[in-house]
């Protein structure tokens, strides 16, 4: 049967009515499959979540033990049946933990990315082309202009600039879940390893890439400091509204960077205020979401957010079935909405112990 | 090019002052002439040529990418140069690309020069291999400045403050006020300026040439401020709503300037040539204003201006950016000056002398040469000196901007309240000249369509249109997009895009929901649009969350408010 007749969109996100479940919903739900952590797509108060272990790591940290009534871990490539169909996982290389949805039923096979991209990232599995007859991709990148430098080169012109400012503090706009630590270990291959100062909202989560196998390096919280004129010439890692906020006033002679896809358009680094734009992405660019949709070679292409317009556009030229879905609520892309919020949560969390997974 | 390039584009994206002039300075220390010539006039805005057309940058463009993609691509990032410079790597291969990028990309001076002597049709191809050798960074660069549109966040003044600076490592005694007597009248790439702020020539001699000399600017007045103006060392005027300008004439000519210095002479040969005839000598700073055709016989002279026969700011928009004015539109629409000020009379430079005495200067003058003028060569002059309001009090100050407010034909825009002992400064000299605007007219009206804004704001819905009602339909009476907060911006983005109907190409059509509460200087009839009113100067004042559509006002209301 055609995905048509067993997939809608609602005000509370993607439904499958074969799984009688939804993917990353807005909103609480019965059963949640929840495809990566960011706090847009990874909300608390479902009844039963289907995610992979790292993904339900990061909830627990973020909202607490009690996100969710039942926790379904599913390592990467295991089927499990759900409902009417089957759900199988596979890594989507967005972020620690994130996953591509496949779902079968009577026959067809349906691809849900969530967020994605093919760049290579050491803090998770690289993504896998999954054939299928429906490929349901994001666009949040998905215009022509978008081209994402690799994250080497980048990385060398925050060194460049500490190199011609040695007493400027550099802080360094950053998500907490994700680029920050993708951002650490560039730092600590191209050979830097003095220690690297973080805001108290990226100390969770650092900790938990840390147990999940993921060496970051020397970090030391900023708050811990008594003495902040020793940052001059440093690297600080902080939240994007850390820039503009009270909290990096304090610091020395701030030079403000920001790592982000978006940094790419000028006038978005001028609304953020980034005198020192660094395009780190975690998402696929133009070139990459056009080169996934030919190696997954499917009937037709679903976009759920960002650019659809062009991507659906573009996947029609290239002789596809294609559709935006206008899935809203979304953040627009590289931005975890909530990095900075659930702050208080995490310190109370930060005591308790991780328990077992399910 | 390349260093070039490097510059504006670290400039562009810095926020802080110092850092921008360490910047500037190190590159005048380092690049060599004739580059940092030209590079001044990019950054300061004096290049007054365009390399090629923007409709030449879009056709190159679209020949090479698929229109749709390209249309949604400058739609999202909201300025044209950055949309090629992106767009353009994707219509090279890497290979290809790394391979011609080694040749080296030619000097700013190079690039410069090939443009200006190329003849037409090879402007097009030189382009072309330009952009195929160049990073994104340098692509954007070279667009921004050869379609005139550098805008890096430094003023010419910025500009002017680093050149004194650089002068002053070589001659400690340069100050910005020596760079700005002489910038006027020197010319990109401006070899003579460098070489005396570099002491190896003398000052630029720019006696024999009609200039332009910046112009002084007043301050919003706060109540603070406003409560300690006497009458005894202040003065007041009305602040008339035409636009700023600086009439220069002297025995090589007469021009008009606007505020930024942009020689209008040519859109105005009638104020111009009567004001040559006169023989007329020296600088004056005023507000250029349309008149009723009836003025040529209107009495001048030492009778008290009461202004009756200013029209409106729409009138004097119909004059402005027409190049070669007909002479029915100079009959039917005359254009006049009213004097605020004097830099200079005959050769007397008054710029240092206290305003009460160029306010003395002006008055003498005027009386007798609009005599002469009128009666012995049969003409007018159409020159008006500024009159002085009579107050006691600042109480007397708000009662005159009340009556400002009043006077809705929209010639007067509030009042200027100026300190009787100071001198003609360049600049916004803080404490000397205050403006008090009139309270501006407001309406409720609901908002219709919506579309990306443009460099700060791109990629954010931000430019709305918005109508009143006309029985059960609305008509769109105007755009805006100005007066909110980024925070309001975010919120009316989100909005929009929760609430869209229908798109037209970059146009949203939204529902007719949302009010905002509009604030204009004045309305006046018009043609153009199917409401038959035109707005001047809307800007949202509030958005009005808590109203629904139906309570915006009825054009009626707005029809009612023309005079």
């Amino acid at each position: 049967m055609h995905p048509e007749n067993w997939i809608k969109t609602d005000e509370k996100g993607l439904y499958c009515r074969a799984l009688n479940a939804y993917i990353d919903p807005m909103q609480p739900v019965e059963h949640a499959i929840i495809t990566h952590a960011h706090a847009d797509h990874a909300r608390a108060g479902h009844t039963h979540v289907y995610a992979t272990a790292a993904t339900l790591d990061i909830m627990r940290v973020r909202y607490g033990e009690d996100h969710a009534q039942n926790t379904h871990a599913l390592a990467y490539e295991e089927t499990i049946n759900l409902h009417a169909g089957q759900l199988t996982l596979y890594p989507a290389g967005h972020i620690l933990g994130s996953a591509q949805v496949l779902i079968e039923y009577k026959g067809q096979r349906l691809v849900h990315t969530g967020d994605f991209k093919r760049q290579s990232d050491p803090t998770c599995a690289p993504f896998v082309p999954v054939p299928c007859d429906v490929f349901v991709t994001e666009a949040t990148f998905g215009l022509p202009v978008f081209q994402h430098p690799s994250i080497e080169d980048e990385t060398q012109k925050l060194l460049a600039s500490l190199v011609r400012l040695p007493e400027s503090c550099h802080v360094v706009g950053v998500y907490a879940l994700g680029k920050c630590q993708r951002l650490l270990i560039a730092l600590r291959q191209l050979g830097y390893h003095k220690p690297v100062y973080i805001h108290g909202a990226l100390v969770n989560l650092c900790a938990l890439y840390e147990e999940h196998g993921i060496p970051l390096g020397e970090l030391i919280e900023v708050a811990s400091l008594t003495d902040l004129s020793i940052l001059k010439g440093q690297i600080v890692l902080a939240p994007p509204s850390a820039l503009s906020d009270r909290w990096s006033r304090k610091l020395p002679n701030v030079m403000t960077a920001m790592a982000s896809g978006w940094m790419q358009i000028r006038a978005r680094s001028k609304q953020k205020r980034a005198e020192l734009p660094l395009i780190i992405s975690d998402h696929s660019d133009w070139q990459d979401l056009i080169t996934t949709i030919k190696q997954v070679n499917p009937k037709e292409v679903w976009v759920t957010h960002g650019r659809e317009q062009a991507l659906v556009h573009q996947a029609k030229q290239m002789g596809y079935k294609a559709k935006a879905l206008n899935l809203v609520g979304y953040g627009d892309g590289d931005e975890d909405i909530n990095s900075e919020a659930p702050s208080a949560k995490l310190s109370k969390s930060e005591s308790k112990q991780k328990t077992q997974r399910v | 090019m390349k260093a070039f390039a490097d510059l504006v584009n670290n400039l562009y994206f810095l926020n802080s002052n110092n850092a921008k002039s360490e910047l500037l300075l190190e590159y005048l220390a380092t690049a060599p002439s004739p580059d940092r010539g030209w590079a001044i006039g990019a950054i300061a805005g004096t290049l007054h040529f365009e390399f090629f057309k923007r409709k030449t940058v879009k056709d190159i463009i679209v020949e090479r990418v698929d229109p749709a993609l390209f249309a949604l691509s400058y739609d999202y990032v909201g300025e044209m140069s950055e949309t090629v410079a992106h767009l353009w790597s994707t219509t090279a291969d890497a290979e290809a690309f790394a391979k011609q990028t080694a040749l080296g990309v030619p000097s700013l001076d190079e690039v410069v020069t090939q443009f200006t002597h190329l003849p037409k049709p090879s402007i097009k191809p030189y382009l072309v291999s330009l952009l195929d050798i160049m990073t994104p960074t340098q692509r954007w660069a070279l667009l921004k400045l050869g379609t005139r549109g550098l805008r890096i966040g430094v003023s010419a003044r910025f500009m002017k403050k680093i050149l004194a600076q650089h002068g002053a490592k070589h001659n400690p005694s340069i100050t910005v006020e020596d760079v700005e007597r002489v910038w006027h009248g020197v010319q990109p790439p401006y070899n003579d300026l460098l070489a005396w702020l570099e002491g190896k020539a003398d000052m630029p001699d720019i006696s024999n040439k009609l200039t332009f000399q910046p112009v002084m600017l007043a301050h919003p007045i706060d109540e603070a401020a406003l409560a300690r103006i006497s009458h005894e060392e202040w003065q007041a005027e009305w602040k008339f709503d035409g636009i700023r300008a600086q009439l220069v004439s002297n025995h090589t000519g007469t021009a008009l300037f606007s505020r930024t210095g942009d020689d209008i002479s040519a859109s105005f040969p009638d104020l111009v040539s009567s004001v040559e005839a006169a023989k007329l000598e020296g600088r004056f700073d005023g507000e250029l204003v349309a008149l009723y055709p009836s003025v040529s016989s209107a009495p001048t002279g030492d009778a008290p201006q009461n202004y009756a026969h200013i029209a409106s700011f729409n009138q004097l928009q119909k004059r402005l950016n027409k190049k070669k004015p007909t002479k029915a539109l100079m009959q039917s629409i005359p254009v006049g000056l009213i004097i605020y000020d004097a830099l200079q009379i005959k050769h007397e430079d008054l710029r240092e002398q206290a305003l009460s005495i160029r306010s003395a200067k002006i008055a003498k003058l005027f009386t007798k040469d609009q005599k002469i003028a009128g009666e012995e060569r049969g003409t007018c002059l159409n020159l008006f000196p500024s009159e002085k309001l009579l107050f006691s009090n600042p109480d007397d100050l708000t009662a005159l901007k009340v009556r400002a407010s009043a006077l809705s034909n929209g010639y007067i825009e509030g009042i200027m309240i100026k300190r009787k002992d100071t001198a003609y400064v360049a600049g916004r000299p803080k404490g000397q000249w205050y403006k008090l605007k009139r309270d501006p007219k407001v309406i409720d009206a609901v908002i219709m369509y919506a579309q990306r804004g443009h460099g700060k704001r791109s990629s954010f819905y931000s430019d709305f249109t918005f109508g009143c009602w006309q029985d059960d339909v609305l008509l769109p009476i105007g755009k805006a997009y100005s007066g909110f907060t980024d925070e309001e911006l975010k919120k009316l983005d989100t909005w929009v895009r929760r609430n869209t109907l229908a798109r037209f190409g970059p146009v949203k059509e939204v529902k007719k929901e949302l009010v905002f509460e509009v604030a204009f200087d004045a309305v006046a009839p018009s043609n153009r649009h199917k409401s038959k009113v035109a707005l001047r100067f809307p800007r949202i004042h509030r958005i009005r969350w808590d109203k629904s559509a139906a309570e915006a006002d009825q054009l009626s209301t707005l029809i009612d408010m023309i005079e």
